[in-house]
């Protein structure tokens, strides 16, 4: 075990790395000079030199690499020139609303896939079974700005229930905060349920076929014990390790919901930078959101590990 | 009995290329058997149908378009549909239809051309990643970096280096789905080519490439189509997002997400302008994976049991 994770963190580097190369070569992709870009085509011969001084532009590319990539692991990310803010303060003031959206969501797309999952894998081809299927297939082609659009024509147009967008702090108005919140976590997690929900309605299958199912029923135990204590738990394990995929598109996805319901976050400040030209905070928050997933990724498999114990990985 | 009747008169040197035809259809060994097993799954042909539909819509979106859809009538602005305005107009008295109609050329093309790039490009990976050993550690790592980006930021990163335009959408989304394709094919990579088939190839003194070519890739083909049919779905996707955020495409060209974006503000006063092309972003999306369902299930019927 201890080995196996010792090896895992030691994978971690090369891929952090490779995600360090990418993120550093966004902003060398601009097509010609990057200052035109970030200062516009009106910026005088000088302006453009200091901000080539500034940003280090005029030093051969790898110690331009090394420089960017020291100060990126102590979560320098340089300067936004449209804020005026070091890069990380501006995307830490906006990691609230865009991190609870995420958890919001993650735990509404789980809450509906297990029950879901499990009621159409111990009654297949019911009427739930069926249902589940229609969700599943319709979550994964609608597109979430969509899907939230047309929740904000039912609840905040039509019935008027809920408001269209906007945000407000958990610590501020608690009951507001959920008001305000209920709609994004549905459109964002909406697809990834469905597709949770197929997975664990596929893994029950595989489980309730087992024997140790059957000597369960044999032994006369009633189907609510046996369906949640001996086949959910080990169901839950093939349904685990797509949680970081699941997180990945969660992760992405809020800055099109963001973008929906005007909610400052994190994505909603990506999609304005981008307007804006704002380089470096685009190359900031991809490069965290990036780190981020590597981590989670890591957590998961050695969770995996820690709960499925026939898995050895060949380490010990 | 048709069928019958048709063996029998293929069975004879003489007979037509019809005859033949149909009698190789008929044995389940065919190489197209799966086309029939595709066309006789009714969901999937529905589908199929639908975007056979869209396609040619997009393609002769100037005859079908009633109106130029830049065409701005302010007399008409925000009026519902009507039988002049099939699905309404928008804020400046666009018709909606005719805007629809046209968006479906760049969702289409974004789609088809971001899955020829991805496939192409993470084909060759994923040969040689499964096939060299020593390549695949550095291959692997490149993927592994490229898949701990969310795609949609990632595509939103490289078109705000590149810039709005149709052609570097395709290019940021073909880089976004490249490890999708690359992985599919690292693994029949692996698999097929401890096969004796390979070992043999190999003795007979054939170079490395041509095997790749023919006994790895062909092998990888059936799960290959199925995974491309679900790229194109996604780049679909990805486009509209992206266009919906105004990182797309340049927004004077009409596009599926950009009008569901545009529409939003006026959501109360003018529901129509984005549920319209939202509405067929959703079914050409779901026609996709319907289709590629199918095709997976055509291929190898044991998956339709999950």
């Amino acid at each position: 075990m201890f080995a196996y994770i010792i090896r895992r963190l030691l994978l971690l580097i090369p891929v952090l790395l490779i995600v360090g190369v990418i993120a550093f070569m966004l902003i060398h992709l601009i097509p010609g000079d990057p200052t035109t870009a970030l200062l516009g085509r009106d910026a005088t011969l000088e302006q453009r030199e200091a901000l080539r001084d500034q940003m280090g532009l005029n030093d051969p590319l790898p110690v331009q690499f090394m420089n960017w990539i020291t100060d990126a692991v102590r979560l320098d990310f340089g300067d936004s020139l449209f804020l005026r803010m070091p890069v990380t303060e501006a995307l830490f003031d906006r990691v609230q609303p865009t991190g609870l959206l995420t958890l919001y969501s993650l735990s509404l797309a789980i809450l509906i896939a297990i029950p879901s999952g499990v009621i159409a894998a111990v009654r297949p081809n019911s009427l739930a079974d069926r249902l589940l299927m229609v969700m599943s297939i319709s979550g994964a082609a609608i597109p979430g700005f969509f899907f939230g659009i047309l929740l904000i024509l039912l609840f905040a147009v039509v019935l008027g229930w809920l408001p269209s967008g906007g945000y407000v702090g958990i610590g501020d108005d608690p009951v507001q905060h959920f008001r305000y919140m209920v709609m994004p976590a549905l459109a964002l997690g909406f697809s990834s349920a469905g597709l949770l929900a197929r997975l664990v309605r596929s893994a029950m299958l595989d489980v309730l076929h087992q024997d140790y199912v059957r000597t369960a029923y044999a032994k006369g135990l009633p189907e609510r014990h046996v369906v949640v204590k001996h086949a959910l738990r080990n169901a839950t394990i093939p349904a685990l390790t797509v949680i970081g995929t699941v997180l990945a598109t969660l992760l992405g996805g809020t800055v099109v919901i963001e973008t929906v319901f005007n909610i400052p976050g994190m994505g909603r400040l990506v999609v304005q930078s981008v307007t804006r030209r704002d380089f470096q905070v685009v190359q900031g928050a991809v490069l965290m959101v990036a780190t981020i997933e590597v981590l989670v990724m890591l957590i998961l498999d050695i969770l995996y590990v820690y709960v499925d114990p026939r898995i050895r990985y060949g380490s010990d | 009995m048709v069928l019958t009747d048709a063996a029998i008169a293929g069975s004879g040197k003489s007979s037509t290329k019809m005859g033949r035809l149909r009698l190789s259809s008929i044995t389940p060994a065919s190489k197209y058997y799966w086309i029939r097993l595709l066309l006789e799954n009714w969901v999937a042909s529905a589908s199929l149908a639908f975007l056979v539909v869209m396609v040619l819509v997009a393609v002769f979106a100037p005859l079908i378009a009633p109106v130029e859809p830049d065409f701005v009538n302010p007399l008409v602005r925000l009026s519902g549909p009507s039988s002049d305005y099939w699905f309404g107009t928008d804020e400046l008295g666009r018709d909606i239809f005719s805007r629809v109609v046209y968006g479906a050329r760049v969702s289409l093309l974004v789609g088809i051309t971001v899955m020829v790039g991805s496939t192409i490009l993470g084909s060759l990976l994923g040969l040689i990643a499964g096939f060299y050993p020593r390549v695949d550690v550095l291959v692997m790592r490149v993927i592994d970096g490229l898949e701990a980006f969310p795609g949609i930021l990632l595509a939103i990163a490289i078109m705000a280096a590149f810039g709005a335009a149709v052609q570097n959408v395709i290019i940021a989304l073909s880089v976004v789905y490249v490890p999708n394709i690359a992985r599919l094919v690292r693994g029949t990579t692996l698999m097929n080519s401890r096969e004796l088939y390979v070992e043999s190839a190999r003795a007979i003194g054939m170079r490395d490439f041509p095997i790749m070519r023919k006994y790895i890739l062909m092998n990888s083909i059936s799960p290959l189509i199925v995974q491309c049919t679900f790229v194109i779905a996604f780049a679909i996707l990805a486009e509209a997002s992206l266009s919906f955020l105004g990182a797309g495409v340049p927004p004077d060209v009409p596009t599926w997400g950009g009008m569901v974006s545009a529409g939003q503000p006026r959501l109360q006063q003018a529901w129509w302008a984005s549920v319209f092309p939202g509405a067929f972003l959703f079914a050409t999306i779901l026609a996709i994976n319907l289709v590629g369902d199918g095709l997976r299930d055509a291929f190898d019927p044991r998956s339709r049991e999950r």
